[in-house]
């Protein structure tokens, strides 16, 4: 009765293959590399800049164990901290020709040292937290209502406006908090004002009311779904600009994402100097729009034939062409709205579309009326360095504040622009609400710790389990080890990022995981003491254990997913592993441990006794005469 | 080996009064400092900076403290962490003063005082993040209460579910308490503790009320507190093992896991003690209170006649 049908040991012998393929990279360590990653959002890290970096290398006669292209970035692998730092430099040189506008990031980092057929299967080690590899956590929140204020603004100008166009008469336009509100004269007026608006601007929602003085007012507002998108663009805006600010300063591994509905998170693991990590989180960029000068000594500046006019300036545009623009600001970011890839109606060209507020619109009425046939420029500032984003000609006056660039351009290249004239600035401003710094030294000491805590504990347990419960002992505390390296693989699986408290739950785990042995091999004694024999007693053992072990396992899974659901930071941590590990000691202390009680007893017909310590039995009066052994 | 070897079941419920007196007063005692000393919470939910700063020499606090008052904060606290050379200051959170402005003038103005000093750590908490915490924590409470109540409702019987939330619960404001008492600072690590051991001590009534269950069946001629006296006796070698194991495991933490898991072993440590005592003496001893009957948990009688029970053929 105490046999397993062969697939079942099969299952077991393939858990524990993939449990140990799993959890093998854990032991290999981290190797120092080079990682190469794009600076800007237009420059992709492809197979060509593989080989040029292997071509860098090569030139400077660096060796390399491991050169990969992974998702985003380039990375070589190296033996020593010194041939990574040689390597550095050479791909630097090969890569960045104009260090004050790096096209890459080329930083420091550590990788596995696993070997590459390991991870050609995607077993990769855990990743550490912050408090294991030290380096610095913001939480930043936007804030939602300064853009929603921000976009009733701007939609108070669009409707200021648009009742002029349309020769609507009202007495006056104003902003309340989020709400627009409008004094109309009459019915007739209001009737008008109102199509209007559910006409032309479908995320708007109005109700109305009777003055005091007898006129009508028409309250606009943003509806919610419009709310959420707004919210939404917000959020999603300030996470670009903020990587496109972080990837200067070189981190290998940013962690930039997005937690809740108005909360931003970056880590950056291995960075120490927080407050050059505060300063570029919170610069603001600007966005300028100017016009081209066309003038003869102008072209001839544009050309590298002559000097920079006086009341001009020069900036480079992607290409690193030259564009001679006026110093004078037609418009700033600020009256610019959104800007988003599209195509042509007609000709089906890839176009970029801005959208700019009442304000921009008027003067950028004006300026294009005067200036049919001559180029502007849009330039994008940030650290004090202007690079031209686009510089169009413009074909004719454009009103109503939606403007489109098209031309000569790649569906690729207009959402580069437009991402890059969004990324300009934030969309919402951004406050600090939470930071930490865990210095590298506090990092390692924090491993220590926590290996040495599991390790000293689970010794105790295995000491005290083989020494009360003997051969039993042995399979529990072979079934404990299973447990830990099934925690170990799953948690490589899934990526988890290990931190302290994971440790901590981890150990937690073990704890928990024992329970069920001992309820098994107490449960066999009981059997053994009640006359029952060996074989009877271990069949009978596990099955009544069993109902408890699930009893009490899924009280503590309650608990584990409460926390789960309900914690935050370093409490998610913790019982993302307290719920793995229960899951993998039900397997584990259960399903295995039986497995190899069955292997050991089960083949055995005229089993006598079994090998789970001294059993007591009442009748014997305190000798121990009736032990079995 | 064999440690536990009882000849007749021990009468625990005969006692169920003063076991039930001693939890009360425990009890009352934990919601008194509570009330009257309050919990010492950490910065995560108060707000605020904390930095620690390592030495490379023993240093004196007072010096230190005199540094940082120099600047002008109000309120600091600054105590040694773990070793002499290891000092850790925190400062309240401050209007118009960013907590990066904060820490970056501590540090300077202590490198000033002592080049030799470094950085070890920074925390900083707005006051926003605090009360988000304190209303997770009591929603995932609230969650775990629920949750087990319904469990072993379904499983059991309503009484078991109430007799065991009540003893766990009272179980986490003893810890509560205690950490009021000493003033051990609260974070949110010992908070996710706290939880744990609800989860973990209910393991304990589970395993008690499984033995109470199977005692009605087999034992007909028992009554309820002969039944319970049972259960709680022949669970008795495995509650002290498997506790005796898991303390092994958070001792182990407490004495290497350094000054971040110092406070979450010292919670689960109280949270394992109290919780045998008040799963195994408390809870049985409500769900007695309560009448737990054996009509309760055998439905009908058909453990008697349907042989495919698995526990039929089990019968003394």
């Amino acid at each position: 009765m105490n046999r397993y049908p062969v697939w079942k040991y099969v299952i077991l012998v393939v858990a524990l293959l993939v449990g140990v393929l799993y959890t093998l990279p854990n032991f290999f360590g981290e190797a120092p590399a080079v990682q190469v990653s794009s600076a800007k959002a237009t420059i992709k890290v492809d197979s060509a800049v593989e080989s040029r970096v292997r071509e860098a290398l090569a030139a400077a006669g660096v060796q390399t164990d491991l050169l990969q292209l992974e998702g985003n970035s380039v990375r070589a692998r190296f033996d020593t901290p010194d041939t990574q730092l040689k390597a550095k430099d050479a791909i630097e040189k090969a890569l960045i020709p104009d260090p004050q506008d790096p096209a890459y990031i080329v930083a420091l980092n550590l990788v596995s040292r696993s070997p590459a057929w390991l991870t050609a299967i995607h077993a990769a080690p855990m990743y550490l937290g912050l408090d294991l590899r030290g380096g610095v956590h913001f939480m930043l929140q936007v804030d939602m209502q300064a853009a929603l204020t921000k976009k009733a603004e701007s939609y108070a100008g669009d409707l200021r406006t648009t009742l002029r166009d349309k020769n609507i008469r009202h007495g006056g336009i104003s902003r309340e908090g989020q709400n627009i509100d409008i004094r109309l004269r009459d019915e007739a007026t209001l009737t008008a004002a109102r199509n209007l608006i559910s006409d032309q601007f479908p995320d708007l929602q109005v109700t109305t009311s009777q003055e005091a003085d007898g006129g009508q007012r028409l309250r606009a507002s943003i509806k919610p779904e419009a709310t959420r998108r707004v919210q939404d663009q917000a959020l999603k805006q300030n996470i670009t600009t903020l990587h496109n600010r972080i990837n200067e300063l070189g981190v290998a591994e940013p962690v930039i994402q997005q937690q809740g509905l108005d909360r931003i998170v970056v880590q950056l693991p291995g960075v120490q100097d927080t407050a050059k990590a505060k300063d570029i989180l919170g610069r603001t960029a600007t966005l300028e729009v100017r016009m081209v000068d066309e003038g003869t000594e102008a072209r001839a500046a544009e050309s590298g034939r002559g000097p920079v006019p006086f009341g001009d300036e020069k900036y480079l545009d992607r290409n690193a062409q030259a564009v001679i623009v006026k110093k004078q600001v037609v418009l700033t970011g600020e009256n610019l709205t959104d800007a988003q890839p599209g195509f042509d109606g007609q000709t089906q060209e890839p176009t970029v579309n801005l959208t700019l507020d009442a304000k921009g619109s008027r003067i950028f009425k004006d300026i294009t009326r005067e200036n049919v046939g001559k180029r502007m420029a849009i330039i994008l500032f940030e650290k004090g360095k202007g690079e031209v984003v686009t510089a169009p000609v413009i074909r004719s006056e454009i009103g109503g504040g939606r403007v489109q660039i098209s031309g000569r351009m790649s569906t690729m290249e207009a959402n580069d622009t437009a991402l890059l004239l969004r990324a300009g600035s934030l969309a919402a401003p951004m406050e600090i609400i939470e930071e930490f710094t865990i210095g590298p030294s506090l990092g390692a000491d924090n491993i220590a710790r926590g290996i040495h805590s599991v390790v000293w504990g689970m010794l105790a347990i295995v000491v005290f389990m083989c020494f009360y419960y003997m051969l039993f002992g042995v399979f529990s505390s072979i079934a404990l080890s299973v447990n830990i390296l099934m925690l170990l693989a799953v948690l490589s699986m899934l990526q988890a990022t290990l931190t302290l408290p994971g440790i901590a739950a981890m150990a937690l785990a073990i704890g928990v995981a024992i329970d069920s042995n001992v309820l098994i091999n107490e449960r066999i004694r009981e059997e053994l003491r009640e006359g029952a024999s060996p074989q009877m007693a271990i069949h009978t053992g596990y099955e009544r254990a069993w109902a408890t072990i699930l009893d009490s396992n899924v009280t503590t899974l309650i608990a584990g997913l409460s926390l789960l659901a309900f914690g935050s930071g370093p409490v998610r941590g913790f019982a993302v592993v307290h719920v793995l590990g229960i899951l993998t000691s039900m397997f584990s202390a259960v399903f295995f441990s039986r497995g190899l009680v069955n292997l050991w007893y089960g083949g055995k017909k005229k089993l006598k006794s079994l090998a789970i310590g001294q059993i007591w039995k009442p009748e014997a009066t305190g000798t121990s005469v009736a032990s079995v052994k | 080996m064999e440690f536990f070897r009882i000849k007749k079941d021990i009468p625990f419920m005969k006692h169920a009064l003063v076991f039930n007196a001693i939890s009360f007063i425990t009890f009352a005692l934990a919601v008194f400092f509570l009330f009257s000393r309050g919990l010492h919470l950490s910065v995560e939910f108060t707000g605020g900076t904390v930095m620690e700063v390592a030495y490379t020499q023993p240093v004196e606090l007072a010096k230190v403290r005199a540094t940082v008052s120099g600047l002008g904060f109000p309120d600091v606290q600054v105590q040694n962490f773990g070793t002499a050379r290891d000092v850790m200051i925190r400062l309240p959170v401050q209007k118009g003063v960013t907590s990066a402005q904060q820490s970056e003038r501590v540090i300077g103005a202590l490198k000033a005082a002592d080049p030799e000093v470094t950085l070890r750590r920074t925390e900083f908490v707005g006051p926003q993040v605090g009360d988000e915490l304190v209303k997770g924590g009591l929603m995932a409470l609230g969650m775990v209460v629920l949750g087990i109540v319904l469990y072993l409702a379904l499983r059991f019987e309503w009484k078991f579910g109430v007799a065991a939330i009540i003893a766990n619960l009272h179980d986490v404001i003893i810890i509560l308490g205690f950490f009021a008492f000493f003033q051990w600072e609260f974070s949110l690590s010992v908070l996710a503790a706290v939880l744990a051991v609800l989860g973990y001590s209910v393991n304990e009534s589970v395993v008690i009320f499984d033995r109470i269950r199977e005692a009605f069946r087999r034992y007909r001629k028992m009554n309820t507190h002969e039944v319970i006296d049972h259960a709680i006796t022949s669970t008795m070698s495995r509650t002290i093992i498997t506790h005796a194991s898991t303390e092994a495991m958070v001792l182990s933490m407490f004495f290497f896991g350094g000054p971040s898991l110092h406070y979450f072993a010292l919670a689960l440590t109280i949270g394992i003690l109290f919780g045998i005592y008040s799963s195994v003496f408390v809870a049985a001893a409500i769900a007695m209170w309560l009448g737990v009957k054996r009509e309760d948990l055998i439905k009908t009688t058909r453990s008697e006649t349907d042989p495919n029970d698995p526990n039929a053929g089990a019968t003394v």
